[in-house]
């Protein structure tokens, strides 16, 4: 079974898959090992990270060097395509016309989905993120507990590759013993702030990121993957002989042609390729989960983007992955005498518990990491470093005025410079005019690599004003209505971020850094990202306990359709301060292995 | 360099100059300038492997004067020194006319900003009895674009100190995405390597920090 036309799809699958990112390549990865013929549907072309990604090139062999321009707006080197905030015929709307109440919503339309664009890091919720109702009454309480989720992560990460540190921090919990890779050394700049920011009692610890370190255990790992199961072993262990270990450079966003950085691609699909059990059909945009008579989910109805033509394809289950608000549009769009509101939409909540990470940052020059010897800095040439929530029992005896966690990443040292480096020295050169000349090229060989960036990315739980909804007028161009959305931040999100702000300022000024500007400790409406611009979001299907006030149970099956599984991160009830990305899979391996247990005991 | 340390002949010219910068009236209005470029963009899904240069992807602008004057620009912002050569030797002229020649709107704008600003210089040249901006003395050139960088800094926003401003940006932010460039500006990354050692001892020892682990 292969990469497939409308023309060569089969009579019905066991599985039909939407979406090939994290969560469905991840679902789908297991249900074909698992013996279940699946259909994985995606709404961009086949993408192969081998051949295609431009790891060494260099800004001058790119047009433009390389900056971002409407048609690759994450630069020219990025290794998305078709993809964006902004995609022709692909309109979505916003119910605001103030840009701080609009969210921004970026779209891959790649095999592979947005694992193909991601900084890697990979970091567990803790305990705390799955009860935030219970501990702190804010939120809803997931329904089930770190400790229900703790053994997928493990998997997980096994599976990826996780480079980290297990540390012992609070609610920043660590891996099964040998499931971590070793983490990189810190870079200079990383060390001195980690210096610096002990003596404010805040902690600079190893990051976690899907980057191999070390290539994995081919021979161990598949075994404990899929016991009893030596064609998984098999194939698993083939993929895993295949990847290659970082070889510390070129950013990860460009993908990664050895393997060494997840993708779904590289390690779900091309092993799931060879299974025979899985076909995937490209440049599918599903439209519309269709139903039967007694509302059992029959199969997806969809478009081949190649010639505008409609096609139905049919599975005994359906597996939502298409991303989180893509799932919520589907959904939606999913309308039937028996749903009239859209499928699994009887509880009135499907788009409504919209969140991402609350997200700022502030840097400055530090005149100690002037002038250092020069080294390759390149490391992993991702993040390596960061600063988890130092002040949950602070927060939890009442001593902040904001309810959510929040971590820092720092960015550090000589990075390959890029356009914007030739005025990266107007703050601190000593020119009378803006430096050029002999000047300029002093002050860049001083200058270049003593400036330190953070970037808070923050928890954030539901609120009313932050949802999707059906426009009722607006459609794409395949004749398919698109999102609206709502956004605004409510006051616990600003005022955790006028703490992100002070915090940030305390650990640079601990350095000795210099400000071109100050902190926004007073104006945080100012200083927050606009929502969708760190694409963390997450919910609009929510998982819980009680089908009245969720959308699907624990185990990600719709409530109202228990044969419709969603496996993004629709179903998270809100954003921890951490990446989503990890505990998606981890979510998806859990909902998927239920999904293979029902259809094995007959009851799906 | 303040007014009052320029040599006697220069400082005449730079209040010539000065007075020209500041008297909006004779400017020219913005759209006389270059309509919106004839090619079309890369789209969504361009060959990311290839190597590209200007002229490939779009026809470029800039006429036989113009392309010297850019030059001339591109030297003086970035000269050649004791360590590494000039920006016109590595191409950088080039790349700004690839700029100023692509279709999409942030490009666009800066074309109307840089050819509009060219012209600006050619014609105030011209007031103090030179042919243009590439035949003053190396010395005068030189002083106006101090008095430019002067004015940029003093006010983001105000042309004829904008058009400098973002000139300055393009061929800085030009040379140093060259191997070249990054070479002098300190980056040694882009290597592949069996292993990261995390920063040299002398590194750790300048920083007063011990190594890792």
């Amino acid at each position: 079974m292969p990469v497939i036309s409308p023309q060569e799809v089969q009579q019905k699958y066991d599985v039909v898959v939407v979406g090939s990112g994290a969560g469905g390549g991840q679902s789908a990865y297991l249900l074909a090992m698992s013996g279940a013929k699946v259909l994985l549907l995606e709404a961009g072309r086949m993408f192969d990270p081998v051949r295609e990604t431009a790891m060494f090139h260099t800004p001058n062999q790119a047009p433009l060097r390389a900056e971002r321009t409407p048609d690759k707006q994450y630069g020219f080197y990025d290794s998305s395509v078709d993809s964006g905030w902004e995609i022709p015929g692909e309109p979505y709307s916003n119910a605001s016309k103030e840009e701080k109440r609009q969210f921004a919503w970026w779209r891959q339309r790649m095999m592979g989905g947005r694992t193909n664009h991601w900084g890697r890091v990979s970091l567990r919720n803790g305990p705390y993120d799955f009860e935030t109702r219970t501990r702190q009454g804010i939120g809803l309480d997931w329904p089930f507990s770190y400790d229900d989720l703790a053994p997928y992560y493990d998997k997980a990460e096994m599976m990826a590759g996780i480079f980290g540190a297990s540390e012992g921090i609070e609610n920043s919990p660590d891996s099964s013993p040998g499931v971590l890779l070793p983490p990189p050394k810190f870079r200079a700049g990383e060390l001195l702030a980690k210096q610096r920011a002990a003596k404010l009692g805040i902690s600079v610890v190893p990051i976690h990121r899907a980057v191999l370190t070390k290539t994995q255990d081919a021979d161990k790992l598949p075994k404990k993957l899929h016991p009893g199961n030596p064609k998984a072993q098999k194939l698993l262990a083939e993929n895993m002989r295949m990847r290659g270990k970082c070889f510390f450079a070129t950013d990860c966003h460009r993908g990664c042609s050895i393997g060494a950085a997840f993708d779904s691609t590289t390690v779900f699909l091309r092993p799931t390729l060879k299974s025979g059990n899985l076909d995937i059909l490209p440049n599918a945009m599903a439209r519309e989960v269709t139903v039967d008579s007694e509302g059992k989910a029959t199969g997806v109805t969809l478009i081949d983007k190649v010639d505008g033509a409609e096609h139905h394809v049919s599975g005994k289950a359906v597996v939502l992955a298409a991303s989180s608000q893509e799932t919520v549009r589907l959904l939606l769009n999913s309308q039937s005498k028996l749903f009239p509101q859209g499928i699994g939409n009887s509880s009135g909540l499907v788009g409504k518990y919209l969140t991402d990470s609350v997200s700022s940052s502030y840097s400055a020059q530090i005149p100690a990491l002037e002038n250092l010897p020069l080294h390759n800095e390149d490391g992993t040439v991702g993040q390596q470093v960061y600063v988890p929530w130092w002040r949950a029992a602070e927060q939890l005896a009442g001593k902040l005025d904001f309810p959510g966690g929040y971590k820092f990443v720092l960015v550090s040292g000589r990075k390959m410079p890029n356009l914007a480096t030739g005025r990266k020295f107007d703050g601190v050169s000593e020119a009378e005019g803006i430096p050029f000349g002999r000047q300029l090229k002093e002050d860049a060989r001083r200058y270049y690599g003593s400036f330190l960036g953070i970037g808070a990315q923050g928890a954030m739980v539901g609120n009313e004003n932050c949802y999707s909804e059906l426009d009722p007028e607006v459609k794409d161009q395949w004749g398919i209505p698109v999102l609206k959305f709502h956004w605004k931040f409510g006051d616990d999100e600003l005022k955790q971020v006028a703490d992100q702000q002070r915090s940030m300022a305390a650990i640079l000024e601990a350095m000795g850094g210099k400000f071109s500007r100050p902190a926004d400790t007073e104006n945080p409406e100012k200083a927050v990202k606009q929502g969708g611009r760190i694409i963390h979001e997450v919910g609009g299907a929510i998982m819980g306990a009680d089908s009245a006030k969720s959308v699907t149970n624990q185990w990600c099956q719709v409530w109202d359709v228990p044969n419709l599984i969603v496996a993004d991160g629709a179903t998270f009830p809100n954003t921890a301060d951490k990446n989503p990305t990890l505990s998606i899979l981890a979510v998806s391996w859990r909902a998927t292995e239920r999904l293979i247990d029902e259809m094995k005991k007959g009851n799906i | 360099m303040s007014e009052s340390e320029l040599p006697r002949i220069s400082r005449r010219t730079t209040l010539k100059w000065i007075a020209g910068a500041s008297g909006s009236a004779a400017l020219p209005a913005m759209d006389s300038f270059a309509a919106v470029p004839a090619g079309t963009g890369y789209g969504p899904d361009p060959d990311l492997i290839k190597s590209y240069q200007p002229g490939d992807l779009w026809p470029l602008t800039f006429s036989d004067g113009q392309r010297e004057l850019v030059r001339v620009l591109c030297d003086i912002i970035m000269p050649e020194d004791e360590t590494s050569p000039s920006a016109s030797s590595l191409g950088v002229h080039d790349f700004i006319d690839e700029w100023i020649s692509s279709p999409y709107p942030g490009q666009v704008a800066d074309r109307k900003l840089i050819l509009k600003g060219l012209k600006w210089l050619d014609d105030e040249a011209g007031k103090q009895k030179s042919k243009n901006f590439v035949s003053l003395s190396s010395t005068q050139q030189l002083e106006v674009c101090q008095i430019l960088a002067i004015m940029a800094k003093k006010d983001r926003r105000k042309y004829p100190g904008t058009f400098f401003r973002r000139m300055r940006d393009l061929v800085a932010g030009g040379y140093y995405t060259t191997p070249e460039g990054m070479k002098d500006i300190g980056y040694r990354g882009n290597v592949a390597m069996p292993e990261w050692n995390g920063p040299p001892a002398e590194v750790l020892e300048k920083l007063g920090l011990e190594p890792e682990g």
